[in-house]
């Protein structure tokens, strides 16, 4: 591998972890202003976003030009390809956080209600475990890693699964709390949504060390499309 | 024709008008971005598209209004074109495009051949390289220059090295003995030869011949280093090497390259410069030439889809 292309792919590692941080950081914050009731912090993470996207064009830019330039193959093709697939997914986490950080701050507005239906908590804790392990996955193609956050991510549908008929329970007991159980109830989904794209990032680290294409298919793991071999 | 010259002129078109009209329309074509190649083939004053970037850099040559002919054929066409310092330059194009010429007209070495001559100037950190009082052995001291075939002399590792050296009349054991060692290790051969660098230099491999001559250029201490196809002659082993040695000596020297291999210029350069037929077609960063071509035969050509 030639000096310069082992310093393009350098400083594209450090360009996805620092994209994964700022991400990571988001949504910890959307979730603590969604616990503390705090605004000022939900708005903190709505204004970061515009950093999030730039920072993913920037990566998507010089994933780009690293490949017309150094026409990389076999592994350090797929790294590249990885990466551009990654910061994609990052991009849209930073989003869900932005929504949940929306709904925190509409939530701050409202009565407090004294129980959420759902286990939020462990929704909320185990996606952002998932998203710490896909990228410290990433860190040293840890393939055992990368299969735990897919096996991680069940655990989150279940809750997501038993969600709806928890709170449309709570909503015919409580009818009006039924404008913050809406809301809630999208707080899961887009936690839901968020543990899946953070599959994706552990799917493509077991794409960059196998060369096998993986995708979840209905609760089962299948390999859909394989090029070459790691 | 008549007697009026007004009159010729507004009531009748005549052959010489319409000659004139043509050559201004492909003089400047005005949509760059239908730019053919038959349009820059039919231009003399061709106006190359130079990337503004690169007015931002520092340039240690400055090629202005340069043209060449061999004899009565014309080899470059109103070349300008400002080499950024520090940097690694390549010049790309189909064969025949100039970009040899151009890189021998740096240091003067085409002024050997017969009935060359040439118009414009070429500045090097200011000052005319073409200018009557220029001595030119001092001028190609300046700039080293290494060419596609490896051309080491007949003799030791070292004395090819400490060559520009001796015949500068330097005989100080220990000032060449470190000259020597920082050229070859400049050049990332010491490792390879420091036990036998007393032994021919032909008993090194292609590679090695090469990166000798690279050591033996840098030596002299030049401003500028011109590399004339430097790989084309080595396995992809040694091309590997050449062009992490070219990395490692930007910054330090300024390197202008002439390659027939596209991806070596995408991979080893900072700035490149697209020639044909004689022509500056484009010339900018190398990012933006291989990822967003200003004009369309650049990006044919950098594609494969001619040359």
């Amino acid at each position: 591998m030639s000096i310069h292309f082992r310093r393009q792919t350098e400083k594209l590692k450090k360009m996805v972890l620092t994209l994964g941080g700022m991400v990571e950081q988001s949504l910890r914050d959307a979730i603590s202003a969604l616990e503390q009731r705090d605004p000022d912090i939900a708005t903190r993470v709505i204004r970061g976003d515009r950093q999030i996207n730039s920072t993913e064009v920037e990566i998507e830019e010089e994933c780009l030009a690293t490949l017309a330039l150094h026409q990389p193959v076999a592994f350090d093709l797929r790294y590249l390809v990885a990466i551009l697939k990654m910061c994609n997914d990052l991009e849209r986490i930073g989003d869900l956080a932005v929504n949940i950080a929306e709904q925190a701050r509409f939530l701050c507005s409202e009565e407090e209600i004294s129980h959420v239906p759902f286990d939020l908590n462990a929704m909320a804790s185990r996606a952002q475990l998932m998203l710490k392990n896909a990228l410290d996955a990433l860190v040293n193609v840890d393939t055992t890693l990368a299969e735990s956050v897919r096996a991680a991510d069940q655990q989150v549908d279940e809750i997501y699964r038993e969600m709806f008929e928890l709170v449309e329970a709570t909503m015919r007991e409580n009818p009006h709390q039924l404008t913050q159980l809406i809301h809630y109830m999208q707080i899961g989904r887009q936690l839901e949504r968020l543990a899946d794209h953070a599959v994706n990032i552990a799917e493509d680290v077991l794409y960059l060390a196998n060369g096998e294409f993986f995708k979840q298919h209905s609760g089962e793991n299948d390999t859909i499309g394989r090029i070459g071999h790691g | 024709m008549g007697t009026n010259p007004v009159m010729d002129k507004s009531m009748t078109t005549t052959e010489s008008d319409l000659n004139t009209a043509a050559t201004t329309s492909v003089t400047q074509p005005d949509d760059r971005d239908q730019l053919t190649l038959e349009q820059i083939a039919a231009c003399d004053n061709f106006k190359s598209e130079i990337h503004d970037s690169l007015y931002q850099e520092t340039s240690i040559i400055n090629v202005k209004d340069f043209n060449l002919w061999y004899g009565t054929k014309q080899a470059l066409f109103n070349i300008n074109m400002p080499i950024a310092e520090g940097q690694v330059t390549a010049l790309v194009g189909p064969s025949g495009c100039g970009k040899s010429t151009l890189l021998r007209s740096v240091n003067r070495i085409n002024d050997l051949i017969d009935g060359l001559h040439i118009g414009g100037d070429m500045l090097l950190n200011g000052t005319s390289i073409y200018d009557k009082s220029v001595d030119v052995i001092e001028l190609r001291k300046r700039m080293g220059m290494v060419f596609q075939k490896p051309n080491p002399f007949p003799m030791s590792i070292f004395e090819n090295v400490v060559y520009s050296l001796r015949i500068d009349g330097e005989r100080n054991k220990g000032v060449l003995e470190e000259v020597c060692e920082r050229s070859l290790r400049g050049a990332a051969l010491w490792d390879e030869v420091k036990d036998r660098i007393h032994e021919s230099a032909l008993g090194l491999s292609g590679g090695q011949q090469q990166r000798l001559c690279i050591a033996r250029a840098i030596a002299a201490e030049p401003e500028v280093l011109l590399m004339d196809e430097p790989c084309s002659a080595l396995d992809p082993i040694a091309t590997g090497k050449i062009e992490d040695l070219v990395e490692e000596l930007r910054g330090e020297y300024t390197i202008l390259m002439v390659t027939h291999n596209m991806q070596q210029a995408s991979r080893a350069s900072n700035y490149t410069a697209f020639m044909y037929l004689g022509r500056l077609v484009e010339y900018g960063p190398t990012r933006d030439i291989f990822t967003n071509p200003h004009l369309r035969p650049t990006e044919d050509y950098i594609s494969g889809r001619f040359g």
